[in-house]
């Protein structure tokens, strides 16, 4: 034959900073934006962001939003959208406020119950939208409304709580202290909080070794020396800080324990699971997917199942704080959902998408409307810089893509 | 004949770290049809876009003079009102508006915003007889097929009063009935006067009609030949920078018993269930054995693959797979690929490809459980699998993190074939596996099927180049209208006898 063949080297060996840098601009881009409003906001409130009480009461605020936005998550990338979350979400918190309330059931089953009506809630939603091929922005339009209307019924059109207090502690409870404070520098700190900060950012570190060690040695890319060491220095410097910051106050509270579980389940199926590597493959190319033998219809399916049951369990952590569900609870929740997944690099034509990115999304938009709170803005005047901030994000990233 | 209407001087146009064009310089004269050939990437495509305005004046070095005088399109509607009009290779029509619309898109027949619906018409009616399109003006695009939507392209130029029509891959898609139809179109806007500039890969068409061939290798002007240079070989030899004697490679046939057979395969229509698109298809191929089944567009061929493999086209299929001599069970993709099969589609950028994602996530795509451990993949064994398949099918990239969307046609195909001998197939059906694909880089396929064939796959080809059936098949079925109505061993199959199984056929229906 005389055909020249030009054999393609290997990829191997190690990429430079600057082209590293510039393939994760988004991501690297993100963080700093949210570290630039915090520190913004950390001025502007004469120091009160960051103080222990308000740190806790962020989490607090914005757990549901975060919770919802890894759903969400899937959801866009698989290529579709749920505008019925915010609805849902205040549909079983008002399930369960009638279950346990009125009815006086026990929490843990009633739970346990609420996370299945979401399952199939998710699944009534995803029928239409998998199998009949329905737009799912129509489908989830009327579940917005079917929901909002469910929740007024169940309700009765009135509040209904309290809450036992076992349910009221999945929001208002923290880790118990079990290994007793220790006083450092004349303050009480939670000394479980501390350890178990100590612990993850050990733990993080050493996983992310061993697995850099294992590239290396197999002879693939890996991030330059210097860029690594920096990194995971920063990322683990700033845990140890919000550790001891919340050490300082109460400790960890329980819902940050459930979120950060949800984080790391959905940072894992996402990058890990051949179940993430077909949402994306199906968000990408829906036809090559198919043909590639991926069941797409049930994938699509599955996809509404877990924003569902994500749903369900957003609206219990919503109605324990509030220790009341309201028939107004969970409205707009899902624009800030939305938004936040958005604003963390999701594109709307599907496919694409980080956990990392949409949860940073969320605490950008957390940190807003906390911040501009405190500095006693005005509701009107929130929304328009969070309905800017969304723009200026994805313009972000439209010019971006069109520059490479 | 001796004006010229265009000359573009010294073109160089660069893109962040890539050379795409340097120092090319072509003259075409007015009413001549001046051929533009080259591999792929070779960059005919970026000339054209710089010729048209898609890329603005400033964004390049060089020169283009127009009838005369120095232009600076600074974008497509700057080169249409010069009377220069560039047809893409994916057709720009919209699919829910009528033929008659689409002609006058952005050129509405209307006063004061007020479409005229007769003038639109009638204009239309006009347009459409001259390129030769009997259909109704007010037919919706996506009721024609893609060689009458091509016409609908070449009147829509023709309603700008187009000088200078430029065709990019005009035929990739076309049977060759169409695309002599086309062709002929060409030589009659010759006479009158209108120059042509016409990039296709099909060197037997360029040799039809061409006046004058410029031949483009690595963003550079190679030569410009004139009609009496023009040879096949000639131009292969320029195109590729070296001889190619063969254009086939050769492989000695090892066949071995039946792995693969379809027995009374009957497909309708998927939304007109009264329509018969497979009438009682039988075939069957052998271990270590190149079927072709030849046709023309239209004639099922793709539907029936389709259908074969998990009834991804049709309704009321019927019919029976055999693998191995085992009834196989192809009711869906996920089941026909545990089969044994593997279908490589005719449209790899609509069907084939996540052109988002990487070549890694593309290559596994088909075949997770083979890089993944109870449903968890792990990432070193995918890297091996990636790196292997893109050294072994040649891939030419960066890296396997390349994003699949930004590689050569060629190069796709490989992903695609990557993607489908990872899930390990006993059948490879491969449709259209060279469309739109670059000499060199067909050789390359030819050399992976027969490689495939030689550790005993059964390979069932679908092209439309009766030259490359010819080439690379040990047998070849002849389909029309659903139906086989010929199976020609390799040895004694010619174009011609293919020609003849289905005009004999045609015969018969009429």
């Amino acid at each position: 034959m005389t055909t020249e063949t030009v054999t393609p080297a290997p990829s191997s060996g190690k990429l430079s900073v600057r082209s590293l840098l510039q393939s994760n601009l988004r991501d690297f881009g993100l963080v700093i934006a949210l570290l630039v409003i915090m520190v913004f906001f950390q001025i502007t409130t004469n120091g009160v962001l960051f103080k222990p009480v308000n740190l806790t009461n962020l989490i607090l605020q914005n757990s549901y939003i975060i919770i919802m936005a890894l759903g969400m998550l899937l959801v866009i990338i698989a290529g579709h959208i749920d505008l019925s979350v915010g609805s849902v979400s205040g549909f079983i918190g008002a399930v369960a406020a009638i279950l346990m309330v009125t009815y006086k059931l026990p929490a843990i089953p009633v739970g346990l119950l609420c996370l299945i009506i979401g399952a199939v809630v998710g699944a009534a939603q995803g029928y239409w939208i998998a199998y009949l091929k329905i737009p799912s922005f129509i489908v989830t339009l009327a579940g917005m409304l079917v929901f909002k209307g469910l929740s007024l019924a169940v309700l009765g059109g009135a509040s209904v709580g309290p809450f036992p207090t076992e349910f009221q502690l999945l929001s208002a409870g923290f880790i118990p202290d079990l290994i007793g404070p220790w006083n450092i520098g004349g303050t009480p700190l939670h000394a479980t909080t501390l350890v178990i900060g100590v612990v993850i950012v050990a733990a993080m570190l050493i996983t992310g070794f061993r697995t850099r060690t294992r590239r290396i040695s197999n002879g693939y890319d890996a991030e330059p020396t210097a860029l690594y060491i920096v990194k995971n220095a920063i990322i683990a410097l700033l845990i140890l800080f919000f550790t001891y910051l919340l050490a300082s106050y109460k400790g960890l509270p329980n819902v940050l324990i459930v979120m950060s579980i949800l984080i790391t389940l959905f940072v894992f199926i996402t990058k890990r699971t051949t179940l993430g590597r077909r949402i994306y493959a199906l968000g990408g190319n829906s036809k090559a997917a198919q043909l590639s033998g991926i069941k797409t219809e049930r994938l699509t399916f599955i996809v509404f199942i877990i924003m569902g049951v994500l749903a369900a369990v957003a609206g219990l952590i919503f109605a324990a704080r509030l220790n009341t569900a309201t028939p107004k609870a969970g409205q707009g929740f899902e624009l800030d959902v939305i938004a936040a997944v958005f604003i963390g690099g999701a594109s709307a034509m599907g496919g694409v998408g980080q956990v990392a990115g949409a949860v940073i999304g969320a605490f950008i938009i957390g940190v807003m409307n906390n911040g501009m709170s405190i500095m006693g803005v005005n509701i009107d005047w929130q929304q328009v810089i969070k309905g800017l901030v969304l723009l200026g994000a994805v313009v972000f990233d439209v010019y971006n893509k069109k520059k490479a | 004949m001796d004006t010229t209407i265009l000359e573009m001087r010294g073109i160089t146009k660069t893109f962040p770290g890539v050379k795409a064009l340097q120092d090319v310089n072509l003259d075409v004269r007015a009413g001549e049809i001046h051929a533009i050939v080259g591999e792929n990437g070779a960059g005919k495509s970026t000339l054209m876009k710089v010729l048209s305005g898609v890329y603005p004046a400033g964004s390049y070095d060089g020169k283009i003079i127009y009838q005369g005088e120095e232009v600076a399109f600074k974008s497509i509607r700057d080169s249409e009102h010069k009377n220069i009009v560039i047809i893409h290779q994916e057709l720009a029509l919209v699919p829910l508006l009528s033929i008659a619309e689409n002609i006058f898109l952005g050129n509405e027949q209307a006063r004061n915003g007020v479409i005229d619906w007769d003038e639109t018409r009638n204009g239309a009616r006009k347009l459409m007889a001259m390129v030769g399109l009997k259909e109704d003006p007010d037919t919706l695009i996506t009721h024609i097929g893609v060689g009458k939507q091509q016409l609908v392209e070449i009147a829509k130029a023709l309603s700008k009063e187009v000088k200078l029509l430029i065709l990019d891959e005009p035929t990739a898609s076309l049977s060759e009935k169409d695309s002599d139809a086309l062709l002929a179109l060409l030589l009659e806007f010759k006479k009158q006067g209108i120059s042509s500039i016409l990039i296709s890969h099909k060197l037997n068409e360029v040799g039809k009609v061409a006046d004058r061939i410029t031949v483009i290798r690595d963003g550079r002007t190679i030569e410009t030949l004139n009609k009496e240079d023009i040879s096949e070989d000639r131009i292969i030899t320029s195109m590729v920078g070296r001889s190619l004697e063969n254009r086939y490679p050769t492989r000695t046939p090892h066949v071995g018993e039946t792995i693969f057979e379809v027995k009374d395969w009957n497909v309708f229509h998927p939304l007109h269930s009264d329509r018969q698109m497979i009438k009682n298809v039988n075939l069957h191929v052998k271990k270590g054995e190149v079927v072709g089944i030849a046709g023309l567009m239209g004639a099922g061929r793709t539907e029936f693959a389709m259908s074969v493999f998990g009834k991804t086209y049709g309704q009321n299929i019927s019919g029976e797979v055999f693998v191995h001599g085992k009834k196989a069970d192809t009711s869906n993709v996920a089941r026909a690929v545990d089969a044994g099969l593997a279908y490589a589609t005719e449209d790899r950028k609509q069907y084939g490809l996540n052109l988002i994602d990487h070549i890694k996530h593309n290559i596994t795509i088909a075949n997770l459980p083979g890089v993944s451990t109870m449903s968890v993949l792990d990432d070193m064994a995918e890297m091996k699998v990636a790196n292997e398949y893109r050294a072994r099918t040649n891939i030419r990239s960066s890296s396997v993190y390349q994003t699949t969307g930004n590689l050569s046609g060629g190069n796709q195909q490989k992903v695609v074939l990557s993607k489908w001998l990872f899930s390990n197939p006993e059948v490879l059906i491969l449709d259209e596996p060279t469309r739109g694909i670059d000499v060199g880089a067909k050789y390359e396929i030819y050399t992976i099927i027969n490689k495939l064939a030689d550790e005993g796959k059964g390979i069932l080809v679908i092209s439309s180049e009766m030259p490359e059936l010819l080439g690379i098949c040990d047998r070849i079925y002849v389909m029309n209208e659903g139906r086989i109505v010929g199976e020609l061993a390799g040895s004694e199959a010619s174009q011609e006898k293919i020609m003849r199984a289905i005009v004999r056929a045609e015969g018969k229906t009429a």
